[in-house]
């Protein structure tokens, strides 16, 4: 049982705290992206992202994704009306398609182990898989948090701390998505160029 | 088959790896023993209930900020022990020595890493903890469970970083595990695995920690306390944090990719297969130079307030305070090449981070001035923390100036990786941080206890640290300029270096001496402690903390205090109108004691030896308890219990009495 007054400034705390957290993975991000750009020339003798990407692939990877941070968002403004069906609906709709995107890079990546091109084969290679890799972990993660999420708004009554959580989630995916766009371009456009 | 199963259960743990050479075994034995002891006590005292709903569940940031400060401590004396083996190793080298030359080089990667990650930043958190809500007026952290889970995140990556003395070896690949060194293929052991994982697993703790604090401080200062009112220790404290913000995660994805190449045969910093080990130079550096910096801000901040409060003044250049620690934030991650000048980046290049290098000393400068100026036509008095501070001034001037000779790229080829470098980190951080610390230790230490520690004892302790310490230091500057360089287990003696050794090695007896008698301070000020026994304002102090009972009630404050100035606290003294009004009391929420921290601390520890030692299943363990431990805290909205006006009026009359 929380007091009510105090409940304002404890959510504020959150989204400010949730933010600062959100620039610190930003930084994260930043020095995988760094690596891979130092890295993206030392094939070793092996393929180039210009020989291994699928850019047709991609694109159907991306748009999935983003279509997932619209559903997110379709979430979250059903919630804060306090239409349950409907927020149940979207999130269930995101969960989806997010574990549509991650079932995409994983086949993606079994692809590329098993034509020969895994991690172990090359500097610019291992910079590949854990940047991208490390993305699909946070979706992963995302899933997780939706998972526990849809489930208690199934079973148990609306609560405004179950709406504040959700808005949380709303920021995370919505991060996951331009960390992709920069993906999309840094990794798979100019990394895959000749 | 049975290979087989025992792989299955233990990895790659084998019977063998306990047996240690009669040193380490030694000090593992000691460990255990030790352990075995406060065992034996608790459960003699029938203490284990006490243990657990007063400290180990607590989420009162002031419990948790001691839990720091006693790890560090202890952590201290084992790096201590550390630098004693080296110093006797260099010092007796001639006549045959005392150490191998593989655990020579274990020694002087724990003590560094021990001394940087357990001990200068655990006492920094741990001051974090107790002052920065005090000071602030605040009752709490902002995310009091997230406190929990950093200091017990710190805690597992103390136990792994201490492992090794009972179970297999620790890393010889020097304190930041430069590659391809610390690659599989030169360091098959299992110690650089310990490094990593110890070091993960307490960044990821630092890294919350960072958050947390930065959310305090923004949102849950005292009404009326604009940022320029703040006391200057949490000034140097939000410059600190925010270096942790952006510095951490870089060190998180280094280690990180360290170990991929180590674990999934990954090539980001090998020697083959297009790995490049300049580029994990380059990012270990570049956390590493700002975590330089993240240790010595709040110190600075310490001395800030010390200096203050003993001269009876207020701080000379509040604002240029300030500005000088912005600026020393934004500069440290512009310098870190300094530390690499000689890897062949260019003229260029080296010549932008040498310029870099030598601005940052001026905002540096301006705050030695400062204090300077604070203590001038003050009343000063000379208590130990004041004593801490001009030791201080005295080792920061000598470091900074040894500091700026290297930082001019040409001579820098002449100091790298020599002892003259070392002598001059040693300079920086146990004159400026660890002086910091033992200066706010004597300073806060009646605030959280309600009695002082022993002068006279306290002066003793400083007198041999100091003089150790210059007799320490001092000569490996010397024996850098003649060409020693750092790590050497052995050198010829036609060299003529044993002479400066030998002083060097008195020099850290000397600082032992010191150790001593603040052990002795602090069990003799604890037995005497009714003799010492003051108030909540032993310093004449100047900030809110001295404002509320010594030691503080759970809530810290009763009444969130208004603040209208600067040093709030000393202008409501002056003015004395402060304490006419009958407080009104309202009911408050406090946190609820969780054990699902130092749960989460033990799942992550699973977890480390898991990874450390291939043992599958024990890693799919550690990983699902942390997360299983997680969802079910987090999705708990019963987390805080009332306060209610009537009991905060009992528990406040009671003080009165």
């Amino acid at each position: 049982m929380t007091q009510l007054a105090e409940e304002t400034p404890t959510q504020e705390k959150k989204t400010l705290g949730f933010w600062i957290y959100l620039m610190t993975d930003c930084v994260l991000f930043a020095a995988l992206f760094a690596t891979f750009a130092v890295l993206r020339g030392s094939t070793f003798g092996g393929p180039s992202g210009h020989d291994i990407f699928d850019l047709q692939f991609v694109l159907i990877e991306t748009m999935i994704l983003l279509t997932s941070s619209f559903t997110a968002g379709l979430a979250i403004l059903g919630a804060g009306r306090g239409f349950k069906k409907q927020t149940l609906f979207w999130l269930v709709i995101t969960f989806l398609l997010g574990a549509a995107f991650l079932t995409l890079e994983l086949s993606e990546f079994s692809k590329l182990a098993a034509e020969g091109n895994g991690w172990t084969h090359s500097a610019f290679l291992s910079s590949y898989f854990t940047l991208v890799g490390t993305h699909g972990l946070h979706i992963a993660i995302g899933l997780l948090w939706l998972f526990v999420m849809i489930f208690r708004l199934w079973r148990f009554k609306f609560k405004k701390t179950d709406i504040n959580r959700l808005a949380l989630f709303g920021l995370f995916w919505h991060f996951l998505d331009v960390i992709w766009i920069f993906i999309f371009s840094i990794v798979y456009l100019i990394g895959g160029m000749a | 088959m049975f290979n087989n199963i025992q792989q299955l259960i233990f990895g790659r743990l084998t019977a063998s790896d306990f047996v240690h050479d009669p040193i380490m075994a030694g000090a593992g034995f000691a460990m255990i023993g030790a352990l075995v002891l406060a065992i034996i006590g608790l459960t003699y005292f029938k203490k284990w209930k006490w243990l657990w709903r007063t400290w180990i569940t607590s989420l009162d940031p002031k419990k948790i900020g001691v839990m720091y400060i006693l790890v560090s401590v202890v952590m201290l004396l084992r790096g201590l022990a550390d630098a004693l083996l080296l110093r006797t190793q260099q010092a007796t080298d001639v006549s045959g020595g005392l150490l191998t030359s593989d655990h020579f080089q274990q020694i002087f990667s724990a003590h560094g890493s021990i001394m940087i990650f357990f001990v200068a930043m655990g006492i920094i958190f741990g001051i974090f903890n107790l002052i920065i809500p005090t000071q602030i007026g605040a009752r709490d952290v902002a995310f009091p469970f997230l406190n929990s889970v950093s200091f017990w995140l710190f805690a597992a990556g103390m136990i792994l970083i201490n492992a090794p003395l009972i179970v297999g070896e620790f890393s010889a690949a020097g304190w930041l595990a430069y590659p391809p060194l610390s690659e599989l293929q030169f360091s098959p052991g299992v110690g650089v695995d310990y490094w990593i994982w110890s070091l993960q697993i307490a960044g990821i703790g630092s890294l919350l920690s960072g958050i947390n604090f930065f959310v305090t401080i923004i949102k849950m200062r005292a009404p009326g306390m604009k940022m320029m009112m703040m006391p200057i220790f949490v000034w140097s404290a939000l410059a600190s944090l925010v270096l942790v913000m952006f510095a951490f995660p870089i060190l998180t994805a280094t280690l990180g990719m360290l170990s991929l190449d180590r674990l999934l045969g990954m090539h980001f910093f090998t020697a083959t297969a297009g790995g490049n080990p300049m580029l994990y130079i380059n990012l270990i550096w570049a956390w590493g130079h700002p975590e330089v910096y993240i240790l010595v801000l709040p110190a600075f901040g310490i001395f800030s307030e010390v200096v203050a409060t003993f001269s009876g003044k207020k701080l000379f250049g509040y604002k240029s305070m300030v500005v000088a620690l912005a600026a020393i934030t934004f500069l440290s991650f512009t310098v870190w090449l300094h530390h690499f000048f000689t890897m062949g980046a260019g003229a260029d290049v080296n010549t932008f981070f040498g310029i870099m290098t030598m601005i940052i000393a001026i905002p540096t400068g301006v705050k030695v001035f400062n204090w300077i100026f604070t203590m001038y036509r003050g009343r000063v008095r000379f208590t130990t923390p004041m004593l801490w501070f001009m030791g201080f001034i005295v080792t920061f001037t000598l470091g900074g100036l040894t500091g700026v000779l290297m930082s001019v790229p040409a001579a820098d080829f002449q100091f790298h990786n020599s002892l003259f470098l070392v002598a001059h980190f040693h300079t920086m951080i146990v004159g400026g941080v660890l002086f910091g610390a033992f200066a706010g230790f004597a300073y806060w230490f009646p605030k959280f206890t309600g009695y002082t520690l022993n002068e006279k004892l306290g002066k003793y302790a400083f007198w041999f640290w100091i003089v150790g310490f210059l007799l320490a230091f001092g000569p490996l500057y010397i024996l850098g300029f003649m060409g020693a360089t750092r790590r050497l287990d052995h050198y010829d003696p036609s060299l003529g270096w044993q002479g400066l050794f030998v002083v060097a090695g008195v020099g850290v007896l000397i600082i032992c001496v010191g150790v001593f008698f603040q052990i002795l301070q602090l069990i003799y000020s604890i037995i005497h402690r009714n003799k010492n026994r003051v108030g909540s304002d032993p310093w004449n102090g100047r900030t809110l903390e001295w404002s509320i009972s010594s030691p503080p009630k759970e809530y810290n404050f009763a009444v969130i205090p208004t603040v209208t100035t600067r040093d709030a606290f000393w202008e409501s003294k002056k003015s004395n109108h402060a304490h006419t009004e009958v407080p009104k009391y309202e009911d408050i929420w406090v946190p609820k004691n969780s054990g699902a921290g130092v749960i989460v601390g033990a799942f992550a520890l699973a977890f480390g030896i898991a990874v450390i030692w291939h043992i599958w299943w024990l890693l799919i363990v550690g990983l699902v308890g942390v997360i299983v431990t997680l969802i079910i805290r987090l999705t708990n909205d019963d987390t805080e219990e009332k306060i209610t006006a009537a009991q905060l009026a009992h528990h406040e009359g009671v003080k009165a009495v």
